[in-house]
């Protein structure tokens, strides 16, 4: 007999299923894209996801203030949080998964040997209260980094415990100022450019600085006129990047060092964009006093979906005695932790968080460094330069740039060349979405109309660029073929369309809450997972 | 009882020496969706070019500055759950603040109805 | 090197697209004079191989406190963290995303910040959250900074029993600002006073519980104190598992929280990263620090989930915003809300039950060593101890045996000689039987 059994092994009739026809699914899942409730909305009271040994019968000594109302957290089982959490997962775009060329952001790779390294027994789970001679490893660890720190930026002193990029700015801002009173000098303006990212007037106010903003010159760089005529004996300082938001490396800088330090001011360098300049420039020889380093941009240590950051800041002879605490040293018997203000670091201005900075960070960013040595150092800031001028010259004749020539590690362009095409830079920017990339940085920096900020990074080929490349032509093309509805209404295939903002900020809703009493009968638990 | 506006999208309407304050049609136009407006204390004394509120959209906040001096002496209350109304009826129930003036001079800047129209036409 | 993908063929090539004749073209910008035409001074680039060594190296001159008895507090707590937790923050989606800036590929953090903001409402008793601070210390700070924008006043009134470290970043944050905060001295034994403080200039009183000494209070009438005045109550935890066993700081009447929530889900990791909690009422919304995500709808209608209230922050408000903050702790509170969500209210209440049992069995066999008193009559899972000698040396000789005896308090607070002979032990869950009988054995032995 013939065995006609078994699966059809061809798709069937070309007619089944429609182009026109409506796709809906009874689960609102479809295939792999998987819905997951709150897990607010998927628990089960008994269930548990953790266990543990049975309390002790002992007399209760919490002071009489024991909990007597219930919390409200779901209870659920150890499956149903995994898939819970996997199926979120799943709606998030990464760079592990595409090309995520984030201006400013330097969303690179994140090699997983920091991660593992990071989860060694005896450097993971340390705690910070120990003894120092227990944590010898850990001290020389956060030195060596230190080293590496200072080697790159050519500066003699660095502070460790900044816990971000806009913590970092706090620390070096309030050097300065402890600094300048430390002279019985009360100086109240700080000088901005526009361009900056909004963290430094913000920092700038909290250290009680008047912010006076700098305009650009037409070639994207700080105004050296302007700033200059700003300059006067009442400024602290200048919080300037460099590279700039821009993408532009300041060819003044020297000057612009040198212009504030005559006049006693300090000279503020926001590290943000240190991943253009890695082994080709160190900030020490343009005159710097402070600058802060993003470990989870330039040194790679994952972003986590907005955390947590490191921001070190490298700082001049001027500014050092005024680090805050703790500061690692060297001791007879080893390293040591000097943890208080006082002796030593009689001048410093204090601390900013608790603890000693943070070590997770400083593992991997080391693991990051020693992996690439100063050869390799050098070559991510060439690749990633090199990169950026790829995207602007492959884009030049589609996109319309503000400045002329070439660009350091990020690539700008304004809306210019979108005029009469009903296509904004989001909607652009949405429909880069439905192609699988992530969107560039839009509507920064402010200096420039409808921005687009492209920062490929050294990590991606040349493959991808050119993929990148194509498709913004394709979209580009599109938008000048009067195809402006496509663009209103794109994404069309995230896990979500566009989002009402404006609804969301008229009437927050920030949390679940139950719903209401009269439901309280009803089994509305529906679940996922379940 | 004439309505007034300021190069900066404000209007004001005196009655007696109290100005009511609020912010223009095109003004609120700019701005897109109002999602909050911050008003002032009742009792604060303002001066000329002082910040009198914070109208917020989802991507921008933008200061108001009172163009007469004077004590706040009544504020809408009713934007704190509908500040669409600066939208909807910016003119009207879109206002921000009420203000017993100190100095009536200061309105006499200040421009007319007719000429703030043209100033707006000739923005863009 | 294996990170980059470029063969020095292709280099060659996209530099001829682009126009230049070498890379060095590309740097022309850079001053002649600083340019490094050398390589840094460092060590060349190493294998992953290599790269493990050197850390393994540093780990083993290292003491893990998971190897070891462990009796260290103070602010940071060892606990156990279920292998889900760490599996799924190592998932590339979470791991290497950026901030959500683009909500419709960003669900997934978003939805996991909108579940984590609701879980630190609900422990703390507050109405609502923010996504998140750097750590309990800074949103501490961050708490008095916001207390005074509400109130509009200038003074806030810092507990002696706050955490030092706490109470340095409160001072440091203040200096330089409008704003100042008076400390009180560390109170031992016995209640703290306020009330000669509490007048209409202040903008909050701040007050940890349980303290820094392990003690719980009932904050019920010092918050009525605070209203009364038409000041806050800021209250500070540090050990947020405290919360599953004693009455929220929202149902005393706190009007912010600033917490630490290392606790549930973050590993020790030396100090950081940790993540910081700040929880409000809603009414103080647009006074808060840091993100926020909002549930809200699509174009279909559907539900999802934006940051929202963006306009108090530093990208839009710039020298007006809030605070300066940027970046939030995104991982940790990821591994915090997992960890949460795995323990749900039965397993969250019974391991607050589970540590303040062993800490109360290991305070009546600390009791017992002769010249050993526990200090405070009330504690969660950590309490002081009064030794007949001093404690930093005591800690010393302990850790010489392989036991990591407890923080001393003058390691955190020196120069005080009254304090000089107390010393914090931390008893969590994690503490075994073996582990108390070999502290309570040595601390006879060093005593």
């Amino acid at each position: 007999m013939l065995n006609k059994q078994g699966r059809p092994t061809q798709p069937s009739s070309p007619n089944a299923g429609n182009s026109d026809m409506e796709f809906e699914t009874y689960t609102g899942n479809k295939a792999l894209e998987l819905e997951t409730p709150l897990i607010f909305e998927q628990g089960v009271a008994g269930r548990i996801g953790v266990d543990m040994a049975e309390p002790k019968a002992v007399k209760s000594r919490l002071g009489g203030i024991e909990r007597k109302d219930s919390i409200g957290l779901p209870d659920m089982s150890e499956p149903q949080v995994l898939r819970h959490f996997v199926r979120l997962s799943r709606q998030n775009y990464s760079i592990d998964s595409g090309f995520y060329p984030l201006g400013s952001c330097t969303m690179k790779h994140n090699p997983r040997i920091n991660e593992k390294v990071a989860r060694l027994a005896g450097l993971g789970d340390l705690h910070p209260l120990q003894p120092v001679s227990t944590v010898q490893g850990a001290l020389e660890l956060i030195d060596s980094l230190a080293h590496w720190l200072k080697t790159i930026t050519g500066m003699p002193a660095v502070a460790m415990s900044p816990a971000a990029g806009a913590h970092g700015e706090l620390c070096g801002v309030m050097a300065i100022r402890a600094a300048h009173e430390a002279k019985g000098q009360a100086r109240v303006r700080i000088l901005v450019p526009e361009s900056a990212h909004g963290t430094n007037p913000a920092t700038a106010a909290l250290c009680g600085y008047k912010v006076e903003a700098v305009p650009a010159s037409k070639n994207g760089r700080m105004d050296l006129d302007a700033f200059a005529k700003k300059l006067g004996p009442d400024v602290a300082g200048v919080m300037l990047t460099n590279p700039n938001t821009c993408g532009l490396f300041e060819n003044d800088i020297k000057k612009i060092a040198d212009m504030i330090h005559e006049i006693g001011g300090y000279f503020y360098c926001d590290g943000a964009n240190l991943n253009a300049i890695l082994g080709r420039v160190r900030p020490g020889d343009l005159g710097v006093d402070a600058m802060h380093i993003n470990l989870h941009k330039t040194f790679s240590t994952p972003h986590g979906g907005g955390g947590p950051g490191s921001g070190p800041v490298v700082l001049s002879e001027a500014l050092a005695p005024y680090a805050p605490v703790p500061i690692v040293t060297h001791g007879v018997d080893g390293y040591d932790l000097t943890e208080h203000v006082t002796g030593d670091t009689a001048r410093s201005f204090g601390r900013m968080k608790a603890f000693h900075g943070q070590m997770g960070m400083f593992i991997r960013a080391l693991a990051y460094m020693q992996s690439h040595g100063a050869d390799g150092l050098r070559q991510i800031a060439e690749d990633a330069v090199l990169n950026a001028n790829y995207i602007r010259v492959g884009l030049q004749d589609q996109l319309h740039s503000p400045f002329k020539g070439v660009c350091m590690h990020e690539a700008l362009f304004d809306d210019g060349s979108l005029k009469g095409t009903g296509v904004t830079t989001l909607d652009l920017a949405k429909a880069m979405i439905d192609e699988g990339f992530h969107p560039m940085t839009m509507y920064f920096p402010l200096v420039v109309h409808g921005a687009m900020l492209i920062e490929p990074t050294e990590s991606e080929s040349r493959q991808t660029l050119d993929q990148f490349i194509g498709t913004m032509k394709h979209l580009l093309a599109k938008a000048h073929a009067n195809e402006e509805d496509y663009f209103h209404g794109a994404p069309y295939f995230a896990p979500r369309r566009r989002l009402d903002e404006t609804g969301a900020a008229r009437n927050p809703v920030l949390r679940w809450s139950p719903p209401a009493a009269d439901t309280s009968d009803v089994d509305v638990t529906f679940s996922a997972a379940s | 009882m004439t309505i007034k506006f300021t190069k900066d999208h404000e209007w004001v309407l005196l009655e007696g020496d109290v100005a009511t304050i609020g912010i223009s049609d095109y003004a609120q136009d700019q701005l897109g969706d109002v999602v909050f407006v911050e008003v002032p204390e009742v009792g604060a004394d303002l001066s000329k070019g002082d910040e009198i509120a914070v109208v917020e959209s989802v991507k921008a906040a933008s200061e108001v500055y009172t163009p007469v001096s004077g004590e706040v002496i009544e504020i809408n209350n009713d934007l704190e759950e509908t500040p669409t109304l600066v939208n909807e009826d910016p003119l009207g129930g879109g206002w921000f603040a009420r203000i017993k003036i100190t100095d009536s001079t200061e309105l006499a800047d200040l421009l007319d109805e007719e000429g703030y129209k043209a100033f707006v036409e000739g923005l863009d | 090197m294996r990170y980059m993908p470029h063969t020095a063929g292709e280099r060659a090539e996209m530099l001829g697209k682009i126009g230049v004749g070498s890379i060095d073209d590309l740097f022309a910008d850079i001053p002649k004079e600083a340019r490094l035409d050398d390589l840094l001074k460092l060590p060349l680039h190493a294998s992953e191989m290599e790269v493990e060594k050197n850390f393994r190296t540093l780990a083993s001159k290292n003491l893990s406190p998971y190897s070891t008895p462990c009796f260290l507090g103070a602010g940071a707590y060892q606990h156990h963290i279920p292998s889900v937790a760490d599996h799924i923050i190592q998932r590339s989606e979470f791991l290497t995303a950026y901030t959500p800036y683009q909500p419709e590929i960003s669900q997934g953090t978003l939805q996991a910040l909108f579940e984590f903001q609701t879980q630190v409402a609900l422990i703390t008793g507050m109405e609502v959250a923010n996504a998140s601070m750097y750590d309990g210390a800074t949103s501490c700070a961050e708490s008095i900074l916001m207390a005074c924008r509400v109130t509009r006043r200038k003074k806030a009134i810092l507990s002696g029993n706050l955490h030092p470290h706490y109470r340095e970043t409160a001072r440091t944050a203040l200096q330089f600002t409008e704003f100042s905060a008076s400390e009180l001295p560390p109170v031992v034994e016995g209640a703290e006073a306020f009330d000669e403080y509490i007048s209409e200039e202040i903008a909050c009183v701040v007050v940890q519980n349980p303290d820094f000494f392990g003690r719980l209070q009932d904050l019920t009438s010092l918050a009525e104190k605070c209203h009364a005045v038409g000041a806050l109550l800021v209250v500070v935890v540090n050990e947020v598992v405290s919360l599953g066993a004693v009455m929220s700081p929202g149902e005393m009447g706190a009007d912010i929280v600033a917490g630490e929530g290392q606790s549930i889900g973050v590993p020790l990791s030396f100090g950081g990263p940790y993540v910081g909690l700040l929880a409000t009422r809603q009414k103080f919304v647009r006074q808060m620090p840091g993100r926020l995500c909002g549930q809200t709808v699509d174009q279909d209608g559907q539900r999802g989930f934006v940051l929202t209230l963006s306009t108090r922050e530093q990208h839009i408000r710039r020298e007006k915003a809030t605070s300066n903050i940027c970046t939030n702790a995104g991982l940790c509170s990821l591994a915090f809300t997992i960890h949460m969500s795995l323990l749900g209210e039965v397993g969250f209440t019974k391991l607050a039950k589970l540590n303040h049992g062993e800490a109360v069995s290991a305070a009546e066999a600390l009791e017992e060593i002769e010249g050993v008193e526990v200090v405070n009559a009330s504690f969660f899972n950590e309490f002081t101890l009064r030794l007949p000698k001093n404690a930093a040396d005591v800690v010393e000789k302990l850790a010489a045996k392989g036991v990591l005896g407890g923080v001393p308090v003058s390691r955190l607070i020196p120069d005080q000689p009254e304090l000089e002979n107390l010393l914090l032990v931390a008893v969590t869950e994690t503490c075994s039987t073996a582990d108390l009988e070999k502290l309570v054995s040595s601390l006879k032995e060093v005593l």
